[in-house]
């Protein structure tokens, strides 16, 4: 079983050479620390920057400089700032190359619910809608399961949605996942992780076809 | 030239009154305009409806017209960070339509550059979408959003001139250039104001036919949200 970073890792491992990568908050955000150094990719942060680079030393911290979290960050050589419009035409015009986001459900035909539990938490979609229904490369890094123990890869999601048939691969604790035309596909099996535990874990339809290797972390 | 000055918040804010929709520029607190603010809180104006991608914290930026009951509408992508807005939220008291990030940037640039609506894949298939007009796009869903309509518009620049050119500073730049323009009048507050062509014409973000006053702003507190940093060696 994999702890937050350890999907971080993970996820890490999609990030090609020449990507220009949106990341999330929570677990995506960590994705940054495990990143090949010796391939060039620039992390855009839709408040309105490219180019963003680790957190300021103490003391060096610029109120006007911050991340989508709202986190003081700095830049890297050939960043740029740009307006909210823009940052979104970057991301509606699909020059962003992959999206990494959180979800609480994810259904087997790549709908996913992250904004809103009516009753509960209403605190707003901020810029995922726009990046789910515009990203052609959506990674959504996640818990297999909720805090109940509950599936978060369901058969239809039960939480106001965010967008519809978008996601493309799940990163969980539990293993990797491809959203095809047939439900989820496992992919991989984290380590210590037995197929048998990861078909319990998932209530949308699974498809596992042949030995299911364990990830590489 | 055509002048923008004015004499300071107080003028810059004339003919604001109960009822208004205002677009306030800002991200989270980086680049809020903090002296408009401080001045609707004075003045006092109420049943505000608020077009500004957050709301604030419970006593900082948006969150001290909230404390004081002066806003009936919010108009925001996310609104986390706030007791107070979830409490007023919850109990009735605030209107609130969360509207996905990009497509509020660009309701707002629609304004400015006289388009009454655009077509957007944000939202399709979700309650954002409910009750609005969609299309099919090269076998793509789109919904149409329409424009934003407001009275005025603060934002927020780190530098400004006479003209009303206006040069923002990292991401204090957000919504604040999309806002210029795109209400019937356009009050931008600056860090340092300049005579007129002391900025270099290839340096302005928004040229200041978008700007209709501009002042320089008494003081910033510059509020940071979320203190990250990282230890040296």
């Amino acid at each position: 079983m994999l702890d937050k970073n350890g999907i971080a890792k993970r996820i890490a491992k999609e990030v090609k050479d020449g990507y220009y990568v949106n990341l999330g908050i929570g677990i995506p955000t960590l994705v940054a620390n495990f990143v090949r150094n010796d391939i060039s990719v620039e992390f855009q942060s839709e408040n309105g920057v490219l180019g963003m680079g680790p957190f300021p030393f103490e003391g060096e911290e610029d109120a006007d400089i911050i991340n989508a979290g709202k986190q003081t960050i700095t830049t890297l050589p050939g960043a740029s700032f740009f307006d909210s419009a823009t940052s979104f035409g970057m991301i509606r015009g699909q020059h962003v190359d992959l999206t990494i986001l959180g979800a609480m459900e994810v259904a087997d035909n790549g709908d996913i619910a992250n904004w809103k539990i009516p009753g509960k938490m209403v605190k707003g979609m901020g810029g995922a809608m726009d990046l789910v229904a515009s990203a052609e490369n959506i990674i959504v890094a996640m818990m297999h399961t909720n805090k109940a123990g509950q599936s978060k890869l369901l058969k239809q999601c039960s939480l106001p949605l965010t967008g519809v048939g978008c996601v493309k691969k799940i990163v969980t604790n539990m293993a990797v996942l491809e959203v095809t035309e047939d439900g989820f596909k496992l992919l991989e099996r984290a380590p210590g992780v037995s197929v048998e535990e990861i078909i319990q874990a998932t209530e949308g339809k699974l498809e596992v076809s042949g030995d299911i290797p364990e990830m590489q972390v | 030239m055509i002048k923008k000055t004015v004499s300071g918040v107080e003028k810059a804010l004339e003919g604001v009154v109960d009822g208004m929709t205002f677009m306030l520029g800002g991200f989270g607190l980086c680049g809020i305009p903090e002296n408009a603010i401080a001045q609707l809180v004075k003045m006092g104006i109420t049943d505000i409806t608020c077009i500004s991608n957050n709301a604030g914290v419970d006593d900082f930026g948006l969150g001290l017209l909230l404390q004081k009951h002066q806003i009936k509408k919010m108009i925001s992508s996310y609104v986390g960070e706030n007791d107070e807005f979830e409490r007023q939220m919850l109990s009735g008291e605030l209107e609130v339509e969360l509207t996905p990030q990009g497509t509020l940037a660009e309701k707002c640039r629609a304004a400015q550059a006289g388009f009454p609506a655009f077509y957007t894949p944000a939202g399709y298939g979700t309650e954002v979408a409910e009750g609005k007009e969609t299309r099919e796009f090269d076998g793509k869903m789109y919904v149409l959003e329409p424009a934003y309509k407001a009275d005025f518009s603060f934002v927020k620049a780190w530098k400004g001139d006479e003209a009303g050119n206006l040069i923002f500073k990292g991401t204090a730049r957000n919504f604040n250039p999309c806002m210029c323009g795109a209400a019937k009048i356009t009050v931008a507050e600056v860090e340092e104001l300049v005579p007129a062509g002391t900025l270099d014409p290839n340096a302005i973000h928004i040229p200041g036919i978008f700007v209709q006053r501009i002042f320089q702003g008494e003081k910033y507190e510059k509020r940071i949200e979320q203190r990250t940093v990282r230890q040296k060696g």
